[in-house]
C-alpha cells in the first residue's frame, strides 16, 4: 500500500441527472448515480442535465510538492491535500525535496504518520533516490518500499551520474517501485532561468536549453533499454524530449511520461511581463514545443498530466526575476485551465484530458484506477462546465498563491469532490 | 501565438492615479515620437551648458533617489549631475554599507524609500526586472540604470544622440556592434533603440557570446570581424569578465578574443567612427590606438549622457508629450 489516510466510514448520497464519462469504461450518458457506504451501487438513465453537469473519474496527480517536512509555511499535508480536492483529486503523491529530504525510514515514517491523521485525500510518498538527493549514494530502497514509499525520485535535481543511474534502475527492481525522473543536464542548463530563445536572447535572462532536458532523456532511455527496466520521465516541455520518449517507446523500452498543465497552455513569450509567476523549473518553452506536448498527449506518448503543484512564499516570488524561486502551484486550476484553453479551443478533447488526469497516472504508479461502475468505490469529480469563476490570491484552500493564472476566469468549475467513497469537497 | 500561449499578459504597472505614472523601464516604454521628444530636449539642453551658469531651475524642489546595487561610475555621476543641475534634491543609495547588506529585500527597501516621496528613483541593479519591482512597490518615477543583462535605456538613448550629433541622421544608418552581446544589457537596449528609429544593426563576435534567436530582434549576425567594415559606427561593448562564471569558457581566452575580434586601426576604414559605453578593457576588445583616436566618440559620449539623462528626468517630471512643465527655453 502506497497511499494513506485518516481511515474513515464512506459516505452515502445521490448524484441527481449528470452527464456520466468515463474514458476507462467507456460509458458517456446522463445517469442518477447512487453512493452507499462509499461504494456506487446503481447507475439509472436520466433525462438530460439541465445545467453542464459532468461527473467523471476523480483526478490523481503523480506529482505535486506538499513541503513538508520543513516549509510548513508554504504548505502542509491538509492544506496541500485540501487544495488536491478542491481540483477534483482523489489521490495524489508528494515529492520528497524537502528539508530534511525524504531519504530514509525516519522521515517517511512520520510522513505516513501525518498523513494518516490529517490528509483530506489518499496522499502517497515518493522517496528520494540518493541520499539527501546529491547524487552520491543510493537510498535504502528496499526498506522505504516496505515501508510505502510510490516510487523514487530526485525531482527539482536530475540524477547526473550515468553510473549511479544505472545502479538505482537495477537497484529499484529488488524494490519493485517506479524511478521518476527530472531531467536536466546541469552543465547545459547551468544557472538557466528561462527557455534559450529569442525571448531569452531579448530579455538577457540566461537561457536553460531544451537540449539539455532532450540529452539526458536519451541518456536515461538508453540505459533502461540496456537494462530493460522501466522508466518515467518527469514534467516533459520540448519537442525533442517527446521524439526521444516516443521513439525509445517504438523500441520497446517501458518508459512513461507526464506533462504540466501550465506547459501545455504557456509559452516562453509569457515571461516578457518578467512575472515570477511564469518562471519555473524546467522553463516555458516555444510554441512549437508546445505544440509537440499536445500532440505527445493526444498519441499516447504522455501519459500523465501532473500539476507539478509547487508552493512558494510570497516574498520568494515578490523579487526581481532572477532572484525569484522556481515554480508555481496547480492543484485547484488544473482542470480549469486546462478545459478554458485547451479543451474549449478544440485543441484537446475532454475524454482524453479526462483520462490522462485520472487513469493514466493511476495505472503509471500501479495505484487504484478510479472507474464509474456499480460495486466500484467512489473516486468522483462533479464538475460544472458552465460555471465561470475567477481565480483571486484568497481563494485558494493551498497555503500559498503564486499560480500563473490570478486574475484569470476560468470555465469549469468542480462541484464535489469524492475521495475513497468520501466527500472531500463541496462548492 | 495561439490564444491559449498568450492566455495572461497582466499590466506589470498599474496606477490608481488618474494619469498614469511614466517610467523608462526599457526601450519597449518608447515609440518613436518618444525618442525623438527626448532627442529634442536633450538638444536645447546641451545649449544651456554653454552658459557660465549651468544650472536649470525647472526641478527645484523634486527629489530624485539614485539607488544604486552593482558598481559604476559613468552612469551615476552622471545622473546625480543631471539632477542637480535641474535643481533637484538628491540622494544616493548603494548596496554596500545598506539595509541590502543585512538581507533587507528589494521590496521592502522601495517601501522604504517611498515614504520620502521621491519623484523619481533611479536604479541600477544586478537582476533583471529589479526596477518593474519598485514601479509596482512605489508611486514614484523609475528610471531604469542598468538591470543585469537586461536593459539599460539612457545608455541606448544617449547613444543615438550622440550617433546623430557625429553623422547627421539615425535613419539608414548602419551599426556594427562588436563582441559581447550575450552579457550586454547595453546591446539589448541600442538593438531595439536603432530598429525603432530606423537604423541597421549588425551583431559581430564569437558564436559563443552572441545569444541563441536575437537576429528575432531585428539585426543582422556575423562571427566574421571583417563585416564590421561596412558600418557607419562600430559600437564596442566590453569584454565582461565579471559576469563570466568560472568554467564557462565562452572563450578560449582574452588574448585570442584580442586577436579574432579586437576593434584595431587596420580593421576600421575611413569614415567611420567608434564608440564604447565603456568601462574599456584597453588591448582586449578595442586597440588603444583606436580608443585614443579622432574616429573614438567614447568621451564625447560620456559628455552626452548628462544632458541624456537630464532630458530623461526632465520629460518625466515637466515635459512629457503634454509639455505642460516649466519650458527650458525660459529657464
Amino acid at each position: 500500500m502506497t497511499l494513506f489516510w485518516p481511515d474513515r466510514p464512506g459516505d452515502s448520497l445521490a448524484i441527481r441527472s449528470a452527464r456520466v464519462l468515463d474514458p476507462a469504461t467507456g460509458i458517456d450518458g446522463a445517469f442518477d448515480v447512487t453512493i452507499e457506504d462509499g461504494v456506487i451501487t446503481s447507475l439509472v438513465a436520466a433525462a438530460e442535465p439541465a445545467h453542464g453537469l459532468l461527473l467523471a473519474p476523480a483526478f490523481v496527480d503523480p506529482h505535486v510538492h506538499l513541503r513538508v517536512p520543513g516549509r510548513e509555511d508554504e504548505e502542509t499535508i491538509a492544506t496541500g491535500t485540501a487544495a488536491a480536492a478542491a481540483g477534483g483529486y482523489c489521490a495524489i503523491l508528494a515529492m520528497p525535496n524537502t528539508d530534511p529530504v525524504v531519504d530514509s525510514a525516519a522521515v517517511l515514517g512520520a510522513l505516513i504518520e501525518l498523513a494518516r491523521e490529517d490528509a483530506v485525500i489518499p496522499t502517497g510518498f515518493m522517496a528520494s533516490i540518493s541520499k539527501g538527493q546529491r547524487g552520491e549514494e543510493l537510498t535504502e530502497m528496499v526498506e522505504l518500499a516496505r515501508l510505502g514509499a510510490a516510487g523514487f525520485t530526485d525531482d527539482g535535481f536530475p540524477v547526473v551520474s550515468a553510473g549511479l543511474m544505472q545502479r538505482a534502475l537495477q537497484y529499484s527492481a529488488v524494490a519493485g517501485r517506479l524511478l521518476t525522473l527530472h531531467e536536466e543536464e546541469p552543465t547545459l542548463s547551468r544557472d538557466g532561468q528561462m527557455n534559450e530563445g529569442p525571448v531569452s536572447a531579448a530579455l538577457g535572462l540566461a537561457g536553460w536549453p531544451s537540449v539539455a532536458e532532450s540529452v539526458m532523456i536519451e541518456r536515461d532511455c538508453s540505459i533502461a533499454a540496456y537494462l530493460q527496466r522501466p522508466l518515467h520521465i518527469m514534467h516533459l516541455t520540448a519537442r525533442e524530449s517527446v521524439s526521444a520518449v516516443r521513439a525509445a517507446q517504438a523500441r520497446g523500452v517501458a518508459v512513461t511520461a507526464e506533462v504540466s498543465p501550465h506547459h501545455l497552455c504557456l509559452t516562453d513569450e509569457t515571461v516578457r511581463t518578467l512575472d515570477t509567476n511564469y518562471k519555473m523549473n524546467p522553463p516555458l518553452r516555444s510554441e512549437d514545443d508546445r505544440q509537440a506536448l499536445i500532440e505527445g498527449l493526444r498519441d499516447g506518448t504522455i501519459a500523465c498530466i501532473a500539476t507539478d503543484h509547487a508552493p512558494h512564499a510570497r516574498h520568494e516570488k515578490e523579487t526581481p526575476f532572477e532572484e525569484a524561486a522556481f515554480g508555481v502551484t496547480g492543484l485547484e486550476t488544473s482542470f480549469a485551465a486546462i478545459y478554458t484553453f485547451l479543451v474549449e479551443t478544440g485543441e484537446l478533447d475532454l475524454d482524453l484530458v479526462l483520462e490522462r488526469m485520472s487513469t493514466g497516472p493511476a495505472r503509471v504508479f500501479g495505484l487504484p484506477v478510479p472507474r464509474i461502475a456499480v460495486g466500484e468505490r467512489a473516486n468522483l469529480a462533479l464538475i460544472d462546465l458552465d460555471a465561470d469563476w475567477r481565480v483571486t490570491e484568497d481563494g485558494f484552500r493551498s497555503r500559498s498563491a503564486n499560480s500563473w493564472l490570478l486574475g484569470e476566469t476560468l470555465h469549469g468549475a468542480i462541484v464535489k469532490t469524492i475521495a475513497n467513497g468520501r466527500v472531500v469537497h463541496a462548492a | 501565438m495561439t490564444e491559449a500561449a498568450s492566455v495572461r499578459l497582466p499590466v506589470v504597472r498599474q496606477d490608481d492615479d488618474a494619469r498614469p505614472r511614466r517610467h523608462l523601464l526599457g526601450i519597449s516604454d518608447l515609440d518613436r515620437d518618444d525618442i525623438e521628444r527626448l532627442l529634442g530636449t536633450a538638444a536645447t539642453i546641451s545649449r544651456s551648458l554653454d552658459r557660465e551658469v549651468k544650472k536649470l531651475p525647472v526641478l527645484r524642489g523634486r527629489l530624485i533617489i539614485n539607488v544604486f546595487y552593482e558598481s559604476s561610475t559613468r552612469t551615476l555621476s552622471s545622473f546625480d549631475l543631471a539632477a542637480k543641475r535641474l535643481s533637484a534634491d538628491t540622494m544616493a543609495v548603494r548596496s554596500s554599507g545598506s539595509s541590502a547588506d543585512k538581507g533587507e529585500s528589494l521590496k521592502d527597501t522601495a517601501l522604504t524609500l517611498a515614504e520620502y516621496d521621491p519623484d523619481v528613483i533611479v536604479i541600477r541593479h544586478p537582476h533583471i526586472g529589479a526596477p518593474d519591482l519598485v514601479a509596482r512597490a512605489t508611486r514614484a518615477h523609475v528610471v531604469n540604470a542598468g538591470d543585469g543583462k537586461h536593459q539599460h535605456p539612457t545608455q541606448a538613448l544617449l547613444d543615438l544622440y550622440t550617433m546623430r550629433e557625429a553623422l547627421g541622421r539615425l535613419e539608414g544608418l548602419h551599426v556594427a556592434i562588436v563582441g559581447d552581446v550575450l552579457h550586454s544589457r547595453v546591446a539589448r537596449s541600442l538593438i531595439e533603440a536603432l530598429t525603432l528609429v530606423g537604423a541597421r544593426t549588425t551583431l559581430v563576435g564569437p558564436p559563443t557570446l552572441i545569444p541563441r534567436g536575437i537576429e528575432q530582434m531585428g539585426c543582422e549576425v556575423s562571427t566574421a570581424i571583417g563585416d564590421i567594415e561596412a558600418a557607419d559606427v562600430v559600437y564596442v561593448l566590453r569584454m565582461q569578465q565579471e559576469r563570466m562564471s568560472a568554467g564557462a569558457a565562452y572563450v578560449p581566452s582574452l588574448r585570442e578574443y584580442a586577436a579574432e575580434w579586437g576593434v584595431t586601426p587596420g580593421r576600421l576604414r575611413p569614415g567611420q567612427i567608434v564608440m564604447h559605453p565603456g568601462p574599456m578593457n584597453r588591448g582586449v576588445e578595442i586597440d588603444p590606438r583606436v580608443a585614443d583616436s579622432d574616429v573614438s566618440l567614447i568621451s564625447t559620449q560620456v559628455r552626452f549622457g548628462l544632458v541624456v539623462r537630464m532630458a530623461v528626468l526632465y520629460d518625466l517630471l515637466a515635459g512629457g508629450p503634454t509639455g505642460d512643465g516649466l519650458p527650458l527655453e525660459v529657464a
